[in-house]
């Protein structure tokens, strides 16, 4: 069985589930979401993820038809929604309240949707037990929302909003709520539902954790627009800006001046310091102003000068952060530019190879980092 | 310390609620006599213990049982209990739209909407009251003005009429529906409405699922303030009410006036506070039972 089987993305005759076709959203003269095109496929679960005020919840809250867009629209199955009021859409949403309803149990919290279809009763409660069964929440049908925990409460806001059997289910920031630990737990169930079940989810969240572990692709927006889509290892491996670069996890960002020779392209960036030596960025013109990227984990620390590195730079440990599994150095370099890297604390801390104040060197392979042009 | 701050509401109640009580029911249990005051026996202390023992012996219930008598007083009490049920439900119909749209309202105007529901308070009830006479009567305001609109061709006779007493007890008590139903609303969380119409309601049946059990603790609240006074209402059905209005603050006031009969008047008062235990203690209940949801 191949791992990697699920990517509609990547296949020109998938029909995507979710079309936006140049939707702008403004309120007012705030223009929340500016012109935007993207396509959602079925089964995926897709991440929305940016700072606050990005225009995620907006997106959202059109797929979920509480917002219409000011221009372009948006198709569900190749339907333009924009006419479809909220009550009548196949898709259901997941509010970062939870939203429940507080003079409901949690059985009637669950089969409130079913009952607004008018489905006979023996069908109604099937179908509570069966969500009931997936969020493991049998033992509590009958409590009301305000005699359970958080993280239950989370799942009954799951089993709600699943229990209509959506085509697509809307998860505004989802986990917000919980504590870290069972947020990491709940990530895990959220994706084995989304299997489980097989219905796409449009998850929209602040942290970029949270979007990597449970997407099968990421949209990294910011400003209305959408910066970057791609599954979580590109985004990580080969963000197409600074931004994305920036916004997921920890990166080290150097600018200068591009010199490409032959089949490397070299970055100058500091007098009296190596020019970066890393893979040929496409359209790269001499002397052109380039950023280079390069996360802190694939730079490596040593007492010596590494004798084979692409890249090799001198500097000073200026300080260290212990995060107990690894160590993030921050060294700077000759010019003040500070560079951090990452090394895995293999020994006890006692016997730690390096301390402040060090002359270390810090290397890197010609593939370790990308050239980006804004 | 703490003695003390559970003993200042306790000598409250004794002094305000209890004595005065305890009075008006030695009254109603005397007989009527042209004397100053009005009744005998009268209590002397200082004549020892044995006029206390004829004192007591003095009193009876013949009051109470001649309230059951005459049919005036319990047709004044069931017409009492009509009067407040119709003009609570009215007050309801009129109160909750009103509250509804406060809550829904930008939140820079709820404080300006509020003053202005507690604004009549600044004015005389009694000067409000009578305003309304001149309002309703057959060449008040109304009438004027319907008429030269053409909508009616005869003067309307409301006041004097059951009518003008529902519009001033509606008029009078609206703020106590309002209030208690629009804090139950402002605490509603519209993503609860959104989650409904998610789930397939219409805005109507959100309303009807969501909105309104939400706010029955509100709605509870302002009945019951509405109901215990009005059924005790004197002002509002003398001024506007006919001769045939007839309710039980009325009768009390016209047997401790014009008929100068204290025992009968205190009899009527203590049954009218009998009958009011009942509403006041599910008012409380009501009240306990909200502030457990709130914790």
């Amino acid at each position: 069985m191949a791992l990697d089987a699920f990517a509609p993305w990547e296949d020109p005759t998938a029909k995507p589930l979710i079309q936006f076709q140049n939707v702008t959203k403004r309120f007012g003269d705030f223009t929340a979401i500016d012109t935007l095109n993207i396509d959602i496929f079925e089964r995926e679960f897709f991440a929305l993820l940016g700072p606050s005020g990005c225009g995620k919840t907006t997106m959202m809250r059109m797929l979920a038809g509480f917002e219409t867009p000011t221009e372009g629209s948006i198709l569900l199955a190749g339907q333009d929604i924009a006419p479809v009021p909220p009550n009548k859409r196949a898709v259901n949403m997941m509010f970062q309240s939870y939203a429940l309803f507080p003079h409901l149990s949690i059985w009637e919290n669950i089969a409130f949707g079913l009952r607004r279809d008018r489905l006979p009763k023996d069908q109604i409660a099937a179908r509570v037990e069966e969500m009931l069964r997936l969020t493991r929440l049998e033992k509590f049908a009958s409590r009301k929302p305000h005699q359970i925990s958080g993280g239950q409460r989370q799942r009954v806001a799951l089993a709600r909003s699943l229990a209509k059997a959506p085509k697509l289910l809307l998860l505004d920031e989802p986990l917000g709520a919980l504590d870290k630990k069972l947020r990491q737990e709940t990530q895990f169930e959220l994706m084995d539902i989304q299997e489980k079940t097989g219905t796409t989810f449009v998850i929209v969240t602040h942290d970029q954790e949270e979007a990597m572990t449970v997407a099968s692709r990421v949209a990294v927006m910011d400003h209305g627009q959408i910066i970057q889509v791609a599954t979580p290892d590109v985004i990580y491996e080969a963000p197409n800006s600074t931004y994305v670069a920036d916004f997921i996890g920890e990166v080290n960002l150097i600018t200068g001046k591009a010199d490409p020779k032959g089949d490397a392209l070299h970055m100058h960036w500091a007098e009296a310091q190596p020019a970066i030596v890393g893979a040929p960025l496409e359209g790269a013109q001499a002397g052109q102003e380039l950023h280079y990227a390069i996360r802190p984990e694939k730079v490596s620390i040593s007492a010596e000068k590494p004798t084979d590195a692409a890249n090799a730079v001198q500097g000073k440990v200026l300080d260290i952060a212990y995060l107990g599994n690894i160590s993030t150095y921050h060294v700077e370099l000759a010019g003040g530019q500070i560079i951090k890297a990452q090394a895995a604390n293999s020994r006890r801390i006692s016997r730690r190879a390096f301390t402040w104040e060090d002359d270390v060197w810090l290397s890197w392979t010609a593939t370790a980092g990308v050239f980006l042009e804004r | 310390m703490r003695r003390l701050l559970i003993v200042i509401p306790y000598v409250w109640l004794l002094a305000l609620f209890i004595v005065p009580f305890l009075i008006v029911f030695k009254i109603s249990l005397s007989d009527t006599a042209i004397a100053i005051p009005p009744y005998t026996p009268t209590l002397d202390v200082s004549a020892g213990f044995g006029a206390i023992r004829d004192f007591f012996l003095e009193l009876d219930w013949e009051n109470y049982i001649w309230l059951t008598e005459d049919d005036l007083y319990w047709k004044a009490y069931l017409s009492s209990l009509k009067i407040a049920l119709i003009s609570t439900f009215l007050t309801l119909l009129v109160g909750y739209p009103i509250a509804y749209g406060m809550a829904r309202a930008p939140e820079e105007w709820r404080a300006m909407l509020f003053m202005l529901v507690i604004l009549p308070f600044w004015t005389s009830f009694l000067i409000r009251v009578y305003s309304w006479m001149g309002i309703l009567s057959q060449e008040g305001y109304l009438n004027q003005f319907l008429l030269s609109i053409g909508v009616i061709s005869e003067p309307l006779v409301i006041l004097n009429t059951n009518i003008a007493v529902y519009i001033g007890i509606v008029y009078t008590y609206l703020p106590f529906m309002i209030l208690p139903i629009y804090a139950a609303l402002e605490k509603l969380d519209i993503s609860l409405l959104e989650a409904a119409e998610d789930l397939g309601c219409s805005r109507f049946s959100a309303f009807w699922l969501i909105t309104v059990p939400l706010s029955k603790q509100g709605i509870i609240a302002g009945s019951f303030l509405v109901f215990i006074p009005t059924i005790g209402e004197f002002v509002i059905p003398s001024l506007l009410g006919g001769s045939r209005t007839l309710m039980i603050g009325k009768v009390l006031w016209e047997e401790f006036f014009s008929n100068r009969d204290w025992p009968v008047a205190s009899a009527v008062a203590v049954v009218l506070l009998l009958i009011l235990i009942i509403p006041i203690v599910l008012f409380q209940r009501n009240e306990q039972k909200q502030r457990e949801a709130g914790k």
